[in-house]
């Protein structure tokens, strides 16, 4: 096809023809089109589908201010939804797509919503789809779903990458028009770090668009093209961030290279200098493809070298739209009659300049081909044209400034809506942004806001620009007829809308938005919204500042939710963390189950084994009959020195270390400060100043940041410094009844019971002379020790271990064999310390000591918390030992009906223990330490079990504790 | 001094060197380290005896080179003291013998996995990576900052030369986030 609709001029190289496809069809265009400029230089005008009546529609702007030309772009896991054709940078090989419309963009079966506009007002689905309710869900919404709405999304993985970074700067300047790029120059000059941000790929702003000089030479020469980035919004702090599409204008990015970036921008000051959007005039049938802002038609026209149409008419209330005429004109286009509603002032010599005029209406079916002109004197005429430019004023964009809830003012003179006085502090509003509309202005404000910013003394000259003023009489819409004028094309809100929120009784402009849907999606009503609350304001007769605006928000304009995630996803959600003995398990074949960050052995299979239960079985089995070695690297150390540790300690658990011996370690419990349990784990005192406290693996981070606050902000008077060592030791529990006789040939020290009894600790050396730590503790109920290297050789020690022991046939076990030997032993974990358990639930209370203060000591003595029937941990086993059990089944007294009020508590962690040879349980039972011995049920209605049980002491397995004393 | 041989972070035997484009990714295996926070009330006591040692005490955000001993503020009166490794294995020992009961001192060596980073253009790699004016700031700024999700501490040795101390645990996630945004950005 032909670009039929280029003209002469333009910033697009035409020496270079790219080729790209709209809905299935061939087009050419240039570089620097956007790709809506270059389907408009193919003629064609028709883009889209409106939201709730399917209306079509074509652009009616240049900018990110577009309601309309939304497509979807690229395809497969590239497609991107709701692009706005104005803003999207024409490539070779681009395809785009039209949405919301079937079977075709010319012929939408769904335009049948048109006909039936009534039924479709604002408020309707409120109002209509109320009875039944249970409809709602299944039948209604996704009817409406389906006929209304944006783009789809592709259900493939999106196959490119996102960066995140951080800049930092002296002064951040967001918006590349003349405003921002001499504010951007006279800091520069002055050896400030700039950022200059900008949503269009091309720097300049309006200077592109426009015909006017900058000095001596043309605006768009003067303004120089260098990033293109895309401002989102104003944080907290002098913190913006802004995207930086680094490949959307390459059909593939290059290999390694992001498609985006979301940079979070740290700036001392910033200058918003994000110009104005033009607004149109609302009339009947005012949405048809070829109805534009004046200012678009004019840039298409001088930036693109685009036509929108061969007779054009311009409608305007304002001096700027006279200047989208002139333009026009002099670039040869045929412009048929100005339609000014003002009266009086200067006829447009050469041009039908209609004063106190007014478009009343408009005609063609999928494009504009005629409008009706109700003159000053009453009289109808109607014109072909099949383009035609509205200009209704211009509105500063305050959006970034506004985004700390800074309420914009009215300034009456130019007819809109200024910046307020509480923005965002360090951020400066200049050029159109703030109500200066003129070239002139905007050079002026620009380099008086950068050097009012950064206190700077010298100013560089500025160059000579038109300074014209702004004349305007308000129009907001036009009072004629029946017909439907809209405001907001992109939610297919009409003045009737506003008039039925106004009639009941939604005047404020925030009901107004919701009940109206008036400045929702993409666009978030940059051309519409001011027009609303103006027409809200006639009909309720208040002023246009009473009425006010609704409250904006980042971000200012769409950002991809890839952007946002970076590069967390994937397995790159998160970093992980491996243990010291990772490597070796790799090698085994273990299987690894993640635990926070962290990746554990799970269990470690052997050939010939196809389930997982006969790993963890023969893990159990084997370590209970010699030794088994575990990886408990991950559990949290921390190291507590100071005069003051053992008191320190005292407070932060409930029962006391400040009596524990030098070299022996004990079992503790860390209470919240509402007496529920935190933490548990074994602290030892490895010297009179120096204890090593260990904590779950889950609550490593938040049990040392606990202690952290503890220190510093509780008791800062106290002696004891903290710092973690979780990564610094290689840890490795050794259990079994050959535990002892296995170290030993790895210990360089007499190890024996007399030398090192039960809840022994102390530092020793290994493999003749590498320092190490050797703990007596035991989780599995075995005799057991936990012994530490430095990390760096724990790889070593357990190969060592292993080669050494050999004769005792050592098994590594994982985190399924740990977890079957604590719940056969009665100690609790993750199941059992679930945030709302108490020491007297697990039936530890007599570990809370009442001999001194503690956190968490005395509310653990409320009431609640203290009922003699309360919750009580017991064991639980089948009493038909072929039964299944189910953690978080629910206790029942036998016969009992299974309901919630019949409850008296659940199963918290269940395993096949292979030395009962039968599922075994944990669990709280209200109770539960009288029920000893009797038979009751177990119920889960999800896993449809119903199973007669018989409660036991949760001390399952050796409940005399002979073994690990051995 | 024993049998047991040491593994690296990375999972091996030798330290890492990797280049991506101007980038050189140097793993450091051979710097001991440790944690020295004054005891209440016991400042004084620390800054003679470190003096005396000749183990410097940097001001907030700062690292100092010195002749065995070189050292980095990390919290109030607190600061990591880095030695060569070959000498100084027994760093904790021995620092302990220099600065007596004045100090709460912990040995750190292998709680952490060592990155040596040079290019050119270093700040256009950790400007992806991490929220550092990393350009900006003076040779010999160290600091603690979140890199890719992992609390690390950053010391800027010089416009193109930076060390990285990331947990140890994750140092595979962590190279591997040095690797990708040098890979977008060169």
């Amino acid at each position: 096809m032909t670009q039929s609709h280029r003209i002469v001029g333009g910033q697009i190289d035409r020496t270079k023809t790219l080729s790209f496809t709209f809905d299935g069809l061939p087009y050419q265009g240039h570089p620097g089109d956007t790709l809506a400029s270059a389907l408009l230089a193919n003629g064609v005008r028709l883009m889209g589908r409106s939201f709730k009546y399917h209306r079509p529609r074509g652009p009616i702007s240049s900018g990110s201010e577009e309601p309309n030309a939304l497509v979807e772009l690229r395809s497969g896991g590239r497609q991107e939804p709701n692009t706005r054709a104005t803003v999207a940078e024409l490539y070779d090989g681009l395809t785009a797509n039209s949405q919301n419309r079937w079977p075709s963009l010319r012929f939408d079966a769904m335009g049948i919503n048109d006909k039936l506009s009534t039924f479709f007002a604002a408020g309707f689905y409120y109002k209509t789809f109320m009875w039944p309710k249970s409809f709602w869900e299944k039948l209604y919404e996704p009817i409406i779903r389906r006929a209304a709405g944006l783009g789809s999304v592709t259900r493939e993985e999106d196959p490119d990458d996102y960066d995140k970074g951080f800049l930092h700067c002296d002064l951040l300047v967001i918006g590349a028009g003349p405003t921002g790029l001499m504010a951007a120059l006279t800091a520069g000059r002055a050896g400030k770090r700039v950022i200059l941000t900008d949503e269009d790929f091309r720097m300049g702003g309006r200077l592109n668009a426009e015909t006017f000089a900058v000095g001596d030479a043309p605006g768009a020469d003067w303004a120089a093209a260098t990033v293109a980035e895309l401002l989102v919004g104003a944080f907290d702090h002098g913190i913006y961030s802004a995207v930086e599409r680094v490949s959307d204008h390459l059909p593939t990015p290059a290999a390694g290279k992001p498609r985006q970036i979301l940079w979070r921008l740290y700036t001392g000051k910033a200058i918003l200098a994000g110009g104005a959007t033009e607004r149109p005039i609302a009339f009947e049938n005012n949405d048809r493809p070829g109805i534009m802002i004046a200012g678009a038609l004019r840039a298409y026209a001088n930036r693109w070298g685009v036509k929108v149409g061969e007779r054009v008419a311009v409608f305007t209330n304002n001096d700027d739209g006279l200047r989208t005429a002139k333009d026009l004109q002099a670039k040869g286009v045929d412009v048929v009659a100005v339609i000014d509603s003002r009266q009086g002032g200067d006829l447009l010599p050469g041009i039908r300049h209609l004063q106190g005029a007014e478009v009343i209406d408009t005609a063609g079916k999928l494009g504009l081909t005629s409008i009706t002109i109700r003159h000053a004197n009453g009289r109808s005429e109607t014109v072909a044209v099949d383009a035609l430019g509205v200009s209704g004023g211009w509105n500063p964009n305050v959006n970034i400034h506004s985004h700390h809830r800074s309420r914009p003012v009215y300034d009456a003179s130019i007819a809109a809506f200024v910046p307020g006085q509480d923005g965002p502090p360090g951020l400066l509003v200049a050029g159109a942004a703030a109500g200066q509309m003129s070239t002139h202005d905007a050079l002026k404000t620009g380099r008086d806001a950068a050097l009012a910013a950064l206190d700077l003394g010298t100013a560089p000259d500025l160059p000579q620009a038109e300074g014209a003023p702004i004349r305007i009489t308000p129009l907001w819409h036009v009072a004629h007829g029946k017909g439907r004028a809209w405001i907001d094309q992109q939610n297919d809100v009409t003045v009737k809308d506003v008039k039925l929120a106004k009639q009941e009784n939604f005047t404020s402009v925030e009901h107004l938005k919701r009940y109206t849907t008036l400045g929702m999606a993409t666009d978030q009503g940059k051309t519409g919204n001011v027009i609303g609350l103006a027409i809200m304001a006639e009909l309720t007769g208040r002023s246009i500042p009473e009425t006010g605006t609704t409250i904006y928000r980042p971000p200012y304009t769409p950002v991809a939710l890839g952007a946002l995630a970076g590069r967390s996803r994937g397995t790159e959600f998160k970093p992980f963390r491996l243990t010291p003995s990772h490597q070796w398990a790799k090698e085994q074949g273990a299987v690894f189950v993640e635990v926070g960050n962290w990746l554990r052995t799970q269990w470690v299979p052997k050939a010939g084994e196809t389930e997982w239960r006969q790993s963890v079985d023969r893990e159990v089995l084997a370590t209970r009959k010699s030794v088994g070695i575990c990886d408990v690297t991950t559990l949290g150390k921390i190291d507590i020195q100071g005069t003051d540790a053992g008191a320190f300690l005292d407070r932060v658990y409930a029962n006391t270390f400040s009596t524990l011996a030098v070299g022996k370690c004990r079992y503790g419990l860390m209470l919240r400060e509402d007496g529920i349990v935190f933490d548990d784990g074994t602290t030892a005192r490895m010297g009179e100043n120096e204890y090593v406290m260990t904590t779950t693996t889950a609550n490593a981070v938040t049990v040392f940041r606990h202690l952290e606050f503890c220190r510093q902000c509780l008791w800062p008077e106290m002696d004891v410094q903290l710092i973690s060592t979780t990564e610094a030791w290689a840890q490795f529990s050794v259990a079994g009844p050959n535990a002892r006789n296995l170290l030993a040939k790895i210990v360089d020290q007499d190890i024996s019971d007399t030398a090192f009894p039960y809840m022994g600790a102390g530092n020793i050396t290994v493999g003749g002379g590498l320092r190490a730590r050797l703990f007596r503790i035991s989780f599995s109920g075995e005799l057991a020790y936990e012994i530490a290297v430095p990390t760096r050789y724990g790889d070593a020690l357990l190969r060592e271990m292993l080669a050494k022991g050999a004769e005792f046939d050592p098994i590594i076990y994982g985190t399924e064999a740990l977890g079957v030997m604590r719940i056969e032993k009665g100690h609790v974990a993750g199941g059992e310390l679930n945030g709302q358990s108490t020491a007297l639930n697990m039936g530890l209370g007599k570990m809370v000591s009442k001999k001194k203060d503690s956190i968490g000591m005395v509310l653990s003595q409320r009431e609640g918390l203290t009922d003699e029937n309360g919750y009580r941990l017991v064991g639980v086993k089948p009493v038909d030992l072929h039964a299944k059990l189910t953690a978080g089944s629910h206790f029942l007294e036998k016969g009992a009906a299974p309901v919630a009020a019949n409850d008296v508590g659940w199963l918290t962690s269940k395993v096949y223990s292979p030395h009962l040879g039968c599922d075994i349980a944990l669990g709280y039972l209200k109770a539960g330490d009288k029920k000893i011995g009797q038979r009751m049920r177990i119920v889960n209605l999800l896993a449809g079990l119903d199973t007669e049980v018989e409660i036991i002491s949760p001390h399952m397995f050796d409940p005399e504790g002979e073994r690990l004393r051995g | 001094m024993a049998s047991l041989i040491a593994m690296t972070a990375l999972g091996a035997r030798e330290p890492a060197i990797i280049t991506r484009g101007p980038l050189t990714i140097t793993e450091r295996f051979d710097v001991a380290l440790a944690s020295v926070a004054a005891r209440k009330g016991r400042m004084a006591d620390v800054a003679k005896a470190a003096e005396k040692a000749g183990i410097p005490l940097p001001g907030p955000a700062a690292h100092q080179q010195g002749t065995a001993y070189s050292a980095f503020w990390t919290a109030s009166e607190m600061w990591f003291v880095e030695a060569p490794f070959a000498t100084h294995e027994l760093i904790a020992d021995l620092l302990k013998s220099a600065l007596g009961d004045a100090a709460s001192i912990t040995e750190q060596t292998d709680a952490w996995v060592v990155f040596d980073l040079a290019a050119s253009d270093l700040a256009r790699v950790l400007e992806r990576l991490c929220s550092v004016d990393f350009s900006s700031v003076p040779a010999g700024y160290a600091t603690r900052t979140v890199l890719e999700h992992l609390g690390v501490y950053l010391i800027k040795h010089g416009p193109g030369a930076a060390r990285v101390y990331g947990p140890r645990s994750s140092a595979e996630s962590l190279l591997h986030a040095l690797e990708t945004a040098a890979r977008s950005v060169f």
